[in-house]
């Protein structure tokens, strides 16, 4: 097994509201334990409004107001020492950034400057990291990495609008992996694009892991998408993880009944079975619901589910789980 | 055999760019078919393949080029607008901007029943609305005063299907209406339509993007690509059993949940949009594994296989 490169503990992220006096606490991530290994692909999924993009930005160190982090750690294994990102100083944390850790948000056109050229963003982004080389030698850095990773070299005269919305994603990617971080991270990179073209941009992202051998946590929804690409999975809920495994295991025997739900509900080619969606409606992250977050929409629910948050534990070897039915917890 | 809309010839061209350096482009290209009573019927593609221009001509908020729409018989009937509208209710997108996020949701319904008439009193207005609420399986109580915040996407969809089906509509059409839906509760949209086909004798135009849903819940399906159907026919044998070779490219392309089902050839994304839409054979060629040089210079006109209408010159020597 490879090592640990990011591990998160008891990580709490609110987002803190004084509306006219009132104050009013969304608890996105609500106590998240993760060990994010070398050389893996890590899936996160859920529905939306579960803390899925928070949980990121946490990781990522981005917290900015009104998102607060309430409690908890995040370390980088960065050379061999154990790093808590929530001590660095900004321009330490500014450091790590894209060198060691990327970030490809939701909505592609928010990291592209719509007014500059796409070799002029290529230009602005090494010159700040990469020291000692004249204009020239970056375009031709810029050039290389475009042709390396598949795409056409015209991209680089065009703005962005110019581009379609699945170039224009490939290009963000391609710019998170210029520097051959360690970690990418990609928050729904192939949400709102036609099968085909995310197919061509999934392609890409697995392509860029294989070649530089790091990590890439995959945030989206799809379940094709994450049995497709993950290596292991985690299901977010309310803004926990209630349960991780393997793809394999998560989709071959999945423990938590809102992983049957999810996986359950998809449509299958050749079998037209009836299909139901997950029942009832996601859960307020405001006033969440007590005890386990999933007990008013669940078909299984004991009396205990609802007094009482279930442990996060590993009934099944590597297989773990945050459920009454699994047993003590 | 009976049709309730049929949609004859339909063309509609854009003209993009400036006085000097004008493109013009064929969005839908000759298209026909038809919609039985009491039947899903799926217009599959891409973004920018022209199914949303054809729902747009066919509610008429769009003039076409040429072709004709025909509603109960009548050309042109949409000129009627309180008679097509009732018989034709459309649902859109996103359930998010379908609602104005200042108005109670209610406000929507007693509008439409206003509009049509549909009621003399105001007990009367929610005994109905409390029914077509009921048959989307929620009810006049847990839904009157609110707005639409405070709602899920997928309950504000069926909210929309509910408010269409005030007037008892004959045929709905939903561009994209689970598309903005969470993949969780999209079902609950789906079901729904399957449920009115067989209970209430209400037929779809399903548009979307997303096969797996037309496959589980749709009759008859068209794949459609630059503006032409490139095969239409029952959706078991086109999605089953896929004979154009773009058909095929979008079949493997939806990733399954099954992760023994991994893609395992890579595909190759080059020529953009508007040139495909600018070729003058089939639009498919420069993407095409089986491309020939008849395809080249012409568009194939369709061939009947089994039951399915195909637009390739692989089976035109059939």
């Amino acid at each position: 097994m490879n090592g640990t490169i990011l591990r998160a503990e008891q990580l709490q992220a609110f987002y803190v509201l004084d509306m006219f006096g009132t104050r009013r606490v969304v608890k996105a991530v609500n106590g998240v334990n993760l060990e994010i290994r070398e050389n893996e692909v890590y899936g996160i999924a859920g529905e939306s409004g579960c803390g899925k993009t928070t949980l990121l930005k946490a990781l990522y160190g981005a917290m900015d107001p009104p998102l607060r982090l309430i409690g908890g750690r995040v370390f980088y294994r960065v050379n061999g020492q154990d790093v808590d990102i929530f001590s660095l100083r900004p321009n330490e944390l500014k450091q790590l950034r894209w060198e060691y850790i990327s970030y490809v948000p939701q909505g592609s056109m928010s990291v592209l400057n719509p007014v500059i050229k796409i070799k002029e963003t290529y230009r602005d982004f090494l010159e700040s990291h990469v020291r000692g080389k004249t204009r020239d030698e970056i375009f031709e850095m810029a050039k290389e990495h475009i042709a390396a990773l598949g795409l056409p070299p015209t991209v680089l005269e065009a703005y962005p609008h110019q581009l379609s919305g699945g170039m224009r994603q490939r290009v963000t990617i391609a710019l998170a992996a210029l520097l051959k971080p360690r970690i990418m991270i990609a928050d729904e990179p192939t949400t709102a694009l036609d099968v085909v073209v995310q197919r061509g941009v999934i392609q890409l992202l697995k392509g860029i892991q294989e070649s530089l051998g790091n990590t890439i946590i995959l945030v989206t929804h799809d379940m094709g998408v994450q049995a497709n690409v993950a290596d292991r999975i985690g299901i977010m809920y309310a803004g926990r993880i209630v349960e991780e495994a393997s793809v394999e295991e998560i989709f071959g025997n999945p423990l938590h009944p809102y992983t049957w739900y999810l996986i359950n509900s998809l449509p299958r080619f050749g079998d037209k079975g009836m299909r139901e969606s997950v029942p009832g409606s996601p859960p307020s992250l405001i006033t969440p619901p007590s005890g386990c977050p999933f007990h008013p929409r669940c078909p299984h629910t004991r009396p205990i589910c609802r007094e009482q948050m279930p442990s996060f534990f590993e009934p099944v070897a590597h297989h773990k789980v945050a459920c009454w039915l699994m047993g003590e917890g | 055999m009976e049709k309730l809309l049929e949609v004859e010839h339909l063309t509609k061209v854009f003209t993009l760019g400036s006085l000097l350096s004008r493109i013009r482009i064929r969005a839908v290209d000759d298209v026909s078919f038809y919609i039985r009573p009491a039947e899903i019927f799926t217009l599959a593609g891409e973004s920018g393949c022209g199914k949303t221009t054809i729902a747009r001509i066919i509610l008429g908020f769009e003039e076409p080029t040429a072709g004709a729409v025909i509603y109960g018989g009548k050309r042109g009937a949409k000129n009627e607008r309180v008679w097509f509208t009732e018989g034709v209710q459309a649902i859109f997108q996103d359930p998010f901007g379908t609602f104005n996020p200042l108005r109670t949701v209610e406000q929507y319904f007693f509008e439409t029943v206003r509009n049509y008439r549909l009621a003399r009193t105001r007990e009367e207005a929610i005994r109905l609305i409390d029914e077509k609420l009921r048959a989307v399986g929620l009810s006049y109580e847990e839904f009157a005063g609110k707005y639409p915040s405070e709602f899920s996407g997928g309950q504000l969809q069926r909210i929309s299907i509910a408010r269409a089906l005030l007037t008892d509509p004959k045929l709905l059409i939903a561009d994209e209406p689970v598309s903005m839906v969470d993949a969780s509760l999209r079902m609950s949209v789906v079901n729904l339509f399957k449920k009115l086909k067989e209970e209430m004798g209400v037929s779809v135009l399903y548009i979307t993007h997303d096969l797996a849903t037309a496959y589980y819940v749709g009759d008859r399906i068209a794949i459609m690509f630059r503006g032409n159907i490139v095969e239409m026919g029952p959706v078991e044998k086109v999605l089953m059993e896929p004979l154009h070779p773009y058909t095929r490219l979008l079949r493997e392309s939806i990733p399954e949940a099954d992760p023994s089902k991994r893609w395992s050839n890579k595909i190759a994304l080059t020529e953009t949009e508007y040139q495909e839409y600018l070729r003058t054979g089939c639009k498919f060629a420069g993407r095409c594994p089986d491309v020939m040089e008849i395809c080249k210079s012409a568009m194939p006109g369709y061939v009947e296989v089994d039951g399915v209408l195909v637009r390739c010159y692989k089976y035109t020597s059939l």
